[in-house]
Parts: C-alpha cells; structure tokens; sequence
C-alpha cells in the first residue's frame, strides 16, 4: 500500500476543516490570468518555493492552449506531468550493504524516530543493524533510541551522556566491524544549520566513518519535517555544503502539511528523496515514490 | 543566505522609479509594489491566505499617503509594510498570567518536534529567577524516554519534575497540581505529548488534562520554521483548547518566521515568548518590531529609517530651513550635520538608504570608510576653531589656521578644503533657497 493511500484515512476527516485551494483553482472556469494566478498560489500553499511554482505555471502556461479549463483531469494530469518530469533527475537512493547511514538535521525533525523505524525497515529485510547512539546532547535522547532498538531487537552501541559523539562513533564501527553488521545507522543531534560549531563536530563525525570504515558504504540522511516551510532549502544545502548529502528523508506527512518544498529541492538540487514517515509506529515508514507524492499535493 | 531585503528593496525600487517626479503613492504602483510584498512574505511563510489578507490591507493604508520627505517611495512602502507587521503581531507580551488560586497551571502544546520539553525547561528557569516556585510534570507518556528528558531538563534547571511513569496523562496532570498544593509550589508547568492537531483522540486527550486541571495558560509551542500549515495546526489547537498564547522555538536558525504571523492571524492570541538557543537560559521576550524586520528580511536598514526620522526631527529641518534662508549657515551648523551623520550609522549606511543607491552597488567600494574617517578630521578642525571663527570663516587667515593644524592634528590643506568645501554647501543652499528642492534626510 502506498504511503499516500494509507493517509487517506486521516486525511479525510479533515478535508471538509481545511480550505482546498486546488479545489479553487479549478472552479474557475477559463484558463486566463486569474487561473494562473490561483494557481501560483496554489502550489506556494503547499509549501512549494515561490519560484519553482512560477516556473511551473510558465511551464504549463507554454502547454496549454488557452481556453476552458472545462476538463480538469486534462488539466491535472498535465500539471502532474510537468511536476514529475522537473523533479525525477534527482538519481536513485540505492544501498549496498554493508553500509553506514548517518542521520542529520535540525532539531525536533523526528530523526531518532526515523532511526527506530530503519531498524525495524532493514531487518525485515532480513539485514543485521546495530544503532548508534550519538546524540549525546539531547537530554535522554540515547534512551530513546535505546527504546526503538529494543522495539525491532537490535543491537545499540551508546556512551554517557555529553561524551564525544565521534568517540561513539568509533566504538561502534569497531563493533559493526566485529558483529559483521550489514547496517550501522548513527544518530546525531539535532542542530541548527546555521550553528557552524555544530556543523564541525559532524564533519568530524563524518571523517571518523570514511577513515575506520572505508570498505563499507557512507550514507548520509537528512531527515526534514514535513512542516517546515522554505527554510528547507536551507538547511539542505547548507547540510551538503557540510558533509556531503546522498538522501533525505521526509517526516511527518500524517498531518496536513504536504511538503512540497521537496519538489523544489529535487529541481535544483540532485539529492534524492528515499523515505517518507507517516506516523509513530515501528512500521509508519515508506519508501519515496515521486508519483505518489505529486498525486497527495491533488 | 542573500539578504532578502536587498530583492525586495530592488524591485521596489523598480515599480517606483518613475514615482520619484511625484509626491503620492498611486493606484497602480501600490497594486504592483504589493505583489513584491505578497511574494516577499510567501518566501518568508507567511500563509497565503494570511499573505494576501494583509497586502489588501496595507493597499487602503498606502493609498494615497503622502511620500515622507526623507524616504524614498520604496522605503515608505516598506515603512507601513513593517509598522502593519508589527502592529499585527501585537505589543511586546511576555508576562504569564498569574491565577489566583494557586498553583497557575501552565500547560504546554504542540506538534511533534516543536520544541515543548526543552520549552517547558526554559519556562521553569525563566520563572524559578523571577522568584517563582515551579513544578514540571512530565504528560508525554508516549514518546520514547519523553519523561527521562523532562527529568534531565528539569535538574538542570534545579527544578523538581513530577512524573508517574506511563500512566493516564489527566491523572498525573492532577496529581500533579495536588502535589504542588501540598507542596507549596506557586506554578505547575504540564508538559504534554506532541501531537497532529487531526489526531482527534490525543487532541481529545488534551481537553480531558485541560478541563481537570483548568490551565490558566495554554501555550501553543510553534517551531518559527515551519511552512503554509501553520494556520492549520493553530486553528485547531486554538479551535479545540483555546490556548491563551504562542511561544516561537528554534529562532537562532536562519528562518524568517513568517509562521508566526500565520498564527498570530488565525488564533488573535500573543507570541508570548522566543526560544533563540539551545541553552536553558535562551528564552527571550517576543519582539514584533524585530520579527517583523526578520519576515520582510531586512535586517537593520529599516532601523536605520526610523533612526533618520529620529534624527533629523522636523525642528531640526525648519531651523536649518530657516537658515538657508537667511543665508546664515555657519561652520556650527556644518558640525551639527555631521553629528547628524553620525548619529544615524555613518555615511556607508545612509548612502545604501538615499534614493537610487541601491544596497548593490555600493558593496565593496570602501567609499563610507574613508568618508567617515575624513568627517571625523572636519569635525576636529571646527571643534580646534573658536566660536567668533565658526561664525565667520573669513577671519581665518594663516595664522589662525596654522593654530588649528596643530590643535587639531590636520594640515592647513585640510582645512582648506573644509573651507571649499562649506563655501560650496553654502552656494548649494542659495539653490535651494526658495525652491521646493531639499536636501537628503532633511
């Protein structure tokens, strides 16, 4: 089942409360000014960035022959169209095992969850993972991570609070190295991209994996709340600029936010979207599907 | 990241290059300067609906206002742009209601994610130093180790947590207010699970804690990042608890926080509080005039706007006016210009701010640096003249300006060229004389 389809079921008590703008749009009947416009307008309530969604409504402007917008799904489809096809360059998110997936990104994105549901995603995939608990930071954060590691039986590696994040790193390299782990997956702390002390300590982190552990893929995940707006953007580029990004992952589409910045993102910039999370239990974890995603934003 | 204001600024100017001839703010011009400012606030977050809500009504105020005499068209725009802002996000609010049964509740709400533990951490220490006795209860029984994290939070703000483990939050909620009576705790902080404001059995749950304990404040903790659905969340936490206020978290980032404006319109209640760091003690007060600054992404300039009108008071304008007209403009009043200068962030800075400088095109000519330095050297050479000398110039002869050399550490080159220099303001000056024309900041 796709993630999409899953939320419908929570989405629909809340349609009739939410102002359906895409709705809007097409109760206008020409296809003029004023449908272009709502329909900017539209696609920025999604969180779009103002400027991809007036690219793309140049774009669908240069499709379409001007005139009634009587066949909406004629309408719908080419818009899906030109979405879909500005976004999928992206490349693939592909994993080769052994690997080992850091998680970033600011704080309060729902990243330790994330982790929780990886776990669980890979093993029954039937891969070994073992945890990293390097968000030494946060107060109680390697609890919580201690929590989702018993919740899907896997192994947690962990230091005491305010230690050496790059040291637990090490430490459980060494491990995964040890146990053969086909999947080590690293949680950090959450930080403002703008914090540049913050952003060396996770270069660190990130030097410690490609020098003990060079035979093993390096993956590096920024998880991104689907609540946030165009500061995204930001925080992804400023991430790349850091460390390097392969993936994102996008949290907490279960509520009424749609995400659509990533759209932009995946315009500009080359990294991929692999997963969306949906919820809070073991299981509320997807993979990325492009289609998909521009059918929910309808 | 590029400072916003600088677009904004540049295509205002734009629409309003042919305005400069005139005096008021026309029709058409408003209706296109608007758009830059819709545009301006959707890239900030502020929701379209929000957005638009807010450009219709800045249009009616814009409307044929009168241009100010010291500000460019664009400037006077983003002048009533930024006063609305602010007016909207309403006064400087951070007081806490106080019940008047002990112990006030405060309880605390919000997305997952949004910040409400580290919030609620903060709160206590904001109130434990204004002398208050606080109790934080832990209500998040969902969230792996949420109790364990108020609790680490709670000691390091030397404040006590009340926690029964995973037990029905309206319980320990109530409990938790009976301890503190008991007790002698004056405030119970509730800190609750984060939850999707469509998630009718927590929402649900939220009610229950909130009839049983009767919070005197609600607050909705709202991470300052986050996008269009800002009014969905605040609507139905507003809808369902009528929360008493906002508190903004993770402000030190670089987002400008257009959110809270969105949540500010749909619920009517104040932004209570900013969260601007990871630290306990980063809790600050809510300043609208600075937030409102951050969402149009302008920084400092517009202070420096307000800081012109300030300066240059209407007095000061006639007075020199009046001068000019009697042709008495002497090296005193030469001086009193360059404290104005000065007062207003140097030269660099009120160039960017004059009609047609754009920010662009002066970066990276030093031209305010040296300017600057020279000004402090004329201020020098007037303040080394006596008061007889600054009235009348032509009593300087060699002498006398060797006197002021040496007194003021410049040569008498200089202080020639001060001299060329007021002779021609002077003559500029008989220019303006009865013409309408004025000059710069004045």
């Amino acid at each position: 089942m796709g993630f999409f389809s899953k939320l419908a079921s929570s989405l629909k008590k809340t349609k009739d409360k939410i102002a359906d703008t895409f709705s809007r749009v097409f109760s206008i009947d020409r296809i003029g000014e004023e449908f272009y416009d709502e329909l900017l307008d539209a696609l920025v309530s999604s969180d779009l960035s103002v400027n991809f969604a007036m690219e793309i409504v140049d774009e669908l402007r240069e499709t379409m022959i001007e005139g009634s917008v009587k066949d909406k799904d004629f309408v719908v489809q080419t818009l899906k169209d030109t979405l879909i096809e500005k976004c999928s360059d992206a490349g693939e998110f592909e994993v080769e095992y052994p690997t080992v997936i850091m998680m970033v990104g600011v704080n309060g994105v729902g990243k330790t969850t994330t982790i929780g549901k990886l776990a669980n995603y890979y093993k029954q995939k039937g891969k070994t993972v073992t945890l990293c608990a390097a968000d030494t930071f946060r107060a109680a954060a390697s609890d919580q991570l201690t929590e989702w590691a018993n919740r899907s039986d896997v192994r947690i590696i962990k230091h005491s609070e305010g230690a050496d994040p790059s040291a637990v790193v090490f430490d459980a390299i060494t491990s995964a190295k040890a146990k053969g782990t086909d999947v080590l997956i690293i949680d950090t702390a959450g930080r403002l991209h703008v914090k540049s002390n913050l952003m060396e300590e996770l270069k660190k982190m990130s030097r410690v994996v490609e020098r003990e552990y060079p035979e093993a893929q390096f993956l590096k995940l920024i998880v991104l709340d689907a609540t946030t707006g165009q500061n995204a953007s930001s925080q992804v580029e400023t991430f790349d600029n850091a460390i390097g990004l392969d993936g994102v992952v996008l949290t907490k589409l279960d509520g009424t936010a749609k995400g659509g910045f990533v759209l932009s993102m995946l315009s500009e910039n080359c990294v991929p979207v692999a997963y969306v999370g949906v919820g809070e239990k073991l299981g509320d974890l997807e993979e990325f599907n492009l289609e998909e995603f521009v059918d929910g934003l309808f | 990241m590029a400072n916003v204001f600088s677009g904004l600024s540049e295509k205002l100017n734009h629409v309003f290059t042919k305005l400069t001839k005139r005096g008021t703010l026309t029709e058409l011009e408003i209706k296109q300067a608007m758009r830059e400012i819709r545009i301006a606030l959707l890239e900030a977050d502020v929701n379209l609906l929000v957005a638009k809500d807010f450009v219709n009504k800045v249009s009616e105020k814009a409307l044929g206002q009168a241009v100010l005499k010291s500000l460019s068209p664009t400037q006077q725009v983003i002048k009533i742009v930024s006063e609305e802002l602010t007016e909207l996000m309403g006064s400087t609010n951070s007081k806490l209601l106080v019940s008047s049964e002990l112990p006030t509740v405060i309880m605390m709400c919000g997305l997952q994610g949004a910040g409400k533990t580290t919030l609620s951490g903060k709160l206590a220490l904001h109130l434990k130093k204004s002398g208050k006795k606080p109790l934080l209860c832990a209500c998040d029984i969902y969230r792996p180790a949420a109790i364990n994290q108020l609790k680490v939070v709670g000691s390091q703000a030397g404040v006590e947590v009340y926690e029964e483990g995973v037990k029905n939050p309206v319980t320990i909620a109530k409990n938790a207010v009976k301890y503190a009576k008991q007790y002698g705790f004056d405030t119970v902080i509730v800190d609750t699970a984060g939850r999707l404001h469509i998630d009718e059995e927590l929402m649900q749950e939220l009610i229950d804690i909130s009839s049983e304990v009767k919070p005197t404040e609600i607050l909705l903790t709202v991470d300052s990042m986050t996008g269009q659905d800002a009014v969905n969340v605040a609507k139905s936490f507003n809808e369902k608890l009528e929360i008493t206020g906002c508190v903004l978290t993770k402000l030190d980032g670089d987002t400008r926080g257009g959110a809270c404006l969105s949540v500010k319109a749909v619920t009517g209640k104040p932004i209570k509080f900013a969260s601007v760091g990871e630290k306990l003690q980063d809790l600050e007060p809510f300043y609208p005039d600075r937030m409102a600054k951050r969402i149009l992404g302008m920084g400092d300039v517009l202070s420096l706007i307000e800081k012109a009108q300030e300066v240059v008071t209407e007095e000061d304008a006639r007075k020199l006016e009046k001068k000019m007209k009697e042709n008495s403009f002497t090296l005193e009043d030469f001086l009193e210009q360059f404290e104005m200068v000065k007062k207003m962030g140097g030269v660099g800075d009120i160039m960017n701010m004059l009609p047609g400088m754009g920010m662009g095109k002066l970066k990276g000519v030093k031209v305010g640096e040296v300017d600057e330095k020279r000004i402090e050297r004329q201020k020098a050479i007037i303040c080394s003249m006596t008061k007889k000398e600054r009235r009348d110039p032509s009593l300087l002869n060699y002498s006398r300006k060797n006197r002021i050399a040496s007194g003021s550490g410049t040569t008498v080159q200089e202080i020639n060229q001060l001299l060329k220099q007021f002779d021609q303001t002077k003559q500029l000056m008989k220019q303006f004389k009865g013409g309408k024309k004025r000059l710069p900041f004045m």
